[in-house]
């Protein structure tokens, strides 16, 4: 079933999107990540344009994001003061990354930026995320081993303007947080994406957060850079494609559902090596692109109307 | 005396022209083509017939159908390898090129229409698309990157037997519209020609636009693009939350 697009004025294949947001909402019922680093890549890969894929994702994200915070809501695994930290920095970067985006996109390079970024961070996570769950797997199979605590005095502990997260069981400077959520405000609006991917392992290691808050917290704060996001790109680009939003947005609600039930059968180190191995796959198939000589060395985009 | 002449000659010129000339009579199977939601390309038929009051003049008739969209102004990027990495690097702007082209003949495009006709008339596809004040050497080589992208994926198209035509007189083509359309007025013209110059030639407009939903939603975002970001989260937070519902439903 053909379906034509709106605002990507591109014709699609309903049943493909659908499958589309099916798969990204099963692996994002499975590990808790909005799925947006998925969703883009795989947008490009079926001929929508970059604007295009990048602000209809943010729109996806959202979806996924209160679906998945409602279910933390309840377990009360939100730390709502660390959220609006988070989110306060989170704002600044994504209005800096809009800006951002456009200036790019008038060069031309903004394909080459997405690109550039994902291979940067989702490499970086996926080893980061590799390393840990390994250790952590190896570590099960030798129960007698006692476990060191991770040293506490972290660098967040020094710096000024200290707050209590009482949720989260910590008494930190709020700068490391704000920068934090910057960054990923920055990554949202340029790649289409929440930040899952980057904001929970920076909670975890670079803010000392237990981990069973920081995906709920996440996603928390998430919402609302994507929904930002996504109002500033239908503002200044007009490329939300309400339409592509809807029908993947439809697929990810139902792969969600089955998502959850398969993570609920897996132990928690072996979700997080295959997300993974996902991501690094995600990652290398990016890479080749960039570093392969690829079949068509030009390309066309449309500046308006002559 | 000199005007009566000038009167004369101005009368006597149309109808000369009318009597050894050759006319097109023309229609369309459809002037306008709506974008549904469920669109997925469009077929369009021109014929026409040829009207002449004289027996027809030397050499055979020719009839070339072109099918033009709205002119787009775009960018055509090269990638080249730096640091190791392919990047987009030159540029050049063309800044008329239709977004979809289709060009139909009852013979080879060299042998029904003279270099100088063609220039003229802007029917061959390299002729349609204009670029100017490139700055960049090989700015050809562009020009014929964007044909040679626009042809694989089916916007531009050149059928050099694609005009049927009968006894001198009756023509007709038809044109697959991809279900990728630019929304715009596209143009249909129909060029008769002997021994590549034009005798005659005619030009109608079909109506493509998105109508319904597509139309609504098209138009929202470029009118009211706040209140179609807000409505793309209402839609967006409503999916999810009814998501989590319908899940905790389901579990209990």
């Amino acid at each position: 079933m053909q379906i034509y697009l709106p605002i990507a004025e591109v014709s699609v294949n309903a049943l493909v999107l659908f499958g589309l947001g099916g798969i990204v909402g099963l692996l994002s019922g499975m590990f808790g990540v909005g799925g947006g680093f998925l969703i883009t890549p795989l947008l490009f890969f079926i001929g929508v344009p970059p604007t295009v894929a990048v602000a209809t994702g943010a729109n996806q994200v959202v979806a996924s994001s209160v679906s998945g915070v409602l279910a933390h809501i309840r377990r009360r695994t939100v730390d709502f003061r660390m959220g609006w930290v988070l989110l306060a920095g989170g704002l600044l970067g994504s209005g800096l990354g809009i800006w951002v985006f456009n200036i790019l996109s008038e060069l031309g390079q903004i394909d080459l930026t997405v690109q550039l970024s994902y291979v940067l961070f989702l490499g970086f996570v996926g080893l980061l995320m590799f390393q840990e769950s390994l250790r952590a797997i190896l570590r099960a199979r030798q129960p007698a081993r006692k476990i060191t605590r991770r040293h506490q005095h972290l660098l967040v502990h020094r710096l000024p303007l200290k707050m209590k997260f009482r949720t989260s069981g910590l008494y930190i400077s709020v700068i490391p947080p704000i920068l934090v959520g910057m960054l990923v405000g920055v990554l949202a609006a340029i790649m289409g994406v929440g930040g899952g991917f980057i904001m929970v392992p920076a909670m975890i290691y670079l803010l000392g957060m237990p981990t069973k808050v920081v995906i709920g917290t996440s996603l928390f704060q998430i919402i609302f850079v994507t929904a930002f996001t996504t109002v500033m790109h239908a503002v200044t680009n007009q490329s939300v494609d309400m339409m592509l939003a809807l029908l993947l947005i439809l697929g990810g609600v139902v792969g969600a559902q089955f998502g959850t039930q398969i993570g609920a059968k897996l132990k928690a180190e072996q979700l997080r090596i295959l997300l993974a191995l996902l991501v690094l796959g995600v990652c290398a198939l990016l890479a080749l692109d960039l570093l392969l000589r690829p079949g068509e060395l030009y390309s066309i985009s449309v500046e308006g109307r002559a | 005396m000199i005007r009566l002449l000038a009167l004369l000659i101005l009368f006597a010129l149309p109808a000369a022209k009318q009597a050894g000339a050759e006319e097109v009579v023309a229609g369309l199977s459809q002037n306008r083509i709506a974008i549904t939601a469920s669109f997925s390309g469009s077929d369009i038929l021109v014929f026409g017939a040829v009207k002449r009051d004289t027996p027809a003049p030397e050499g055979p008739l020719q009839v070339i159908i072109t099918l033009e969209g709205p002119p787009l102004e775009v960018t055509v990027r090269r990638k080249d390898r730096v640091a190791g990495i392919w990047v987009n690097t030159d540029a050049v702007e063309v800044d008329h090129s239709p977004s979809f082209y289709a060009v139909a003949a009852t013979a080879p495009l060299r042998e029904v229409l003279t270099e100088t006709e063609d220039l003229r008339h802007a029917v061959s596809i390299p002729r349609a698309i204009r670029a100017i004040g490139t700055g960049v050497e090989d700015a050809g080589v562009f020009t014929d990157a964007l044909i040679r992208i626009r042809t694989e994926e089916g916007s531009y198209t050149l059928d050099e037997t694609g005009v049927d035509l009968a006894e001198e007189t009756l023509f007709r083509t038809r044109f697959v519209m991809p279900a990728n359309l630019t929304e715009g007025a596209y143009r249909t013209r129909i060029l008769l020609t002997r021994n590549g110059e034009v005798v005659d030639s005619h030009e109608t407009m079909v109506d493509v636009r998105k109508v319904g939903l597509e139309r609504w939603l098209f138009a929202l975002s470029r009118e009211q693009p706040l209140i179609y970001g807000l409505l793309s989260l209402v839609l967006a937070v409503a999916a999810g939350w009814s998501a989590s519902a319908l899940f905790r439903y389901i579990r209990s």
